[in-house]
């Protein structure tokens, strides 16, 4: 390699270095704004090292696992409130619309609301987060014990039974 | 180490290889979409727990993990055009972009059509999809920066410095779903271990990837030669293909 290149390939690199070594340190500062949401247990406890917890009355997204059996329908209004959770302490969300088809309980869901109490959050957003396994209905049967049904069927069958 | 490369840093060798490489990318591209994607969408198993819908992946994860790829190979064809300073290497970069522009294209916009049934939103401000959407203005970046200079040595310079800064970019795409909280889905195939999709699901969605691989190195090469042609237009070597090319049409035509 000619020393004319050599200096080229040693400019772009140096150049190419500086350029990760600022990217990352301003995503390491960012960190805990990049989130898209809350976990309940940082809700209640704080976030991470800082332990900076929520103030009630701040708009937010949460996003969990809904607790099997929490969830409770209103029969005459769209209103629903369900109980969200992932390792730690729960928290209640209440929320009036439609929820996806995606939503049941033991699913992963991501709602936008405002911190009523520390515990209680009023959404008027509820999306479905799901995971990245794929498989046809019967393998899940077999591994998961999962009943197959269609996202449609479940919110329509499931819906008096609540 | 790399000396066998040096002579297609000529346009006439390159223009050759090209002629050499495309019929297979353009077998591969055929064959995979064809197999691939009628074999997912009509024959693969529907899922558990997002039954057909799910389906959009075939067009989705093939679309979205190449476009990081084809952006890393633009990225290595600049750092090449840079310091080894070839201008094949800065054509083949801008042959790359605009393939790489659509198919970041076609990520995010399969990804909002399946986002609305699946999430209940087209679009949500997450670390993935922001980010991918900053790869999107990249590509458009590096295809605006390049045709704002008349000297085009100096637009491939300016271009390339562009599409190296941006591969930092491709770390964070990539590992934004476990960095931070997302509402898109952690990787199912681009892991460590093993694959979360069932073996009927994962072959077709490796049959279209390999196709869209196809297609990807069918119009780029298409798009290098006509940039070759079109920067040399004035060399011997092009004269006489062009000749013999329409000495050839008019013989059929007579």
């Amino acid at each position: 390699m000619n020393p004319r290149r050599k200096q080229r390939l040693i400019t772009v690199s140096v150049i190419g270095g500086m350029v990760i070594s600022a990217v990352s340190l301003m995503l390491f500062a960012l960190n805990d704004n990049i989130d898209l949401f809350y976990t309940p247990t940082e809700i209640i406890q704080g976030k991470g090292e800082t332990g900076v917890k929520p103030m009630i009355g701040q708009r937010l997204r949460i996003g969990g696992l809904v607790v099997e059996g929490s969830v409770e329908r209103n029969q005459d209004t769209l209103a629903v409130e369900f109980e969200l959770m992932d390792t730690g302490p729960k928290v209640t969300v209440s929320y009036t619309g439609i929820l996806p088809d995606l939503f049941r309980e033991g699913q992963g869901i991501v709602a936008t609301g405002v911190l009523q109490a520390n515990n209680l959050i009023v959404a008027e957003e509820v999306l479905a987060k799901h995971d990245e396994e794929y498989m046809p209905p019967e393998l899940a049967e077999q591994l998961k014990g999962i009943q197959h049904v269609k996202p449609s069927e479940a919110g329509l069958n499931s819906a008096p039974s609540y | 180490m790399f000396t066998w490369l040096h002579p297609y840093a000529k346009t006439e060798r390159a223009y050759a290889l090209c002629n050499t490489l495309l019929p297979y990318f353009l077998v591969t591209a055929i064959v995979g979409l064809v197999v691939g994607i009628i074999w997912g969408l009509l024959f693969a198993p529907s899922d558990y727990q997002q039954g057909d819908s799910f389906r959009i992946i075939y067009i989705h994860v093939p679309s979205a993990i190449l476009s990081m790829s084809t952006y890393v190979a633009m990225a290595a064809a600049g750092f090449v055009g840079l310091v080894w300073q070839w201008k094949t290497a800065y054509m083949s970069m801008m042959a790359i972009a605009p393939v790489g522009a659509i198919l970041t294209f076609i990520s995010l916009f399969t990804g909002a059509a399946w986002g609305k049934p699946m999430w209940g939103t087209w679009w949500i401000w997450d670390a993935r999809l922001t980010s991918q959407l900053i790869l999107f203005f990249l590509y458009l970046g590096i295809m605006a920066l390049y045709a704002a200079f008349s000297d085009k040595t100096q637009a491939g310079k300016s271009a390339a410095i562009m599409a190296l800064v941006g591969v930092i970019n491709i770390p964070i795409i990539h590992f934004s779903v476990e960095w931070w909280n997302t509402l898109h889905q952690g990787a199912t195939i681009t892991k460590f271990g093993q694959p979360s999709i069932a073996s009927s699901m994962l072959w077709p969605l490796l049959i279209s990837i390999a196709g869209f691989i196809g297609l990807i190195g069918t119009l780029t090469l298409m798009n290098l030669k006509n940039q070759i042609l079109r920067r040399e237009i004035n060399r011997p070597w092009v004269t006489e293909l062009l000749t013999t090319k329409e000495m050839n049409v008019n013989k059929e035509a007579n």
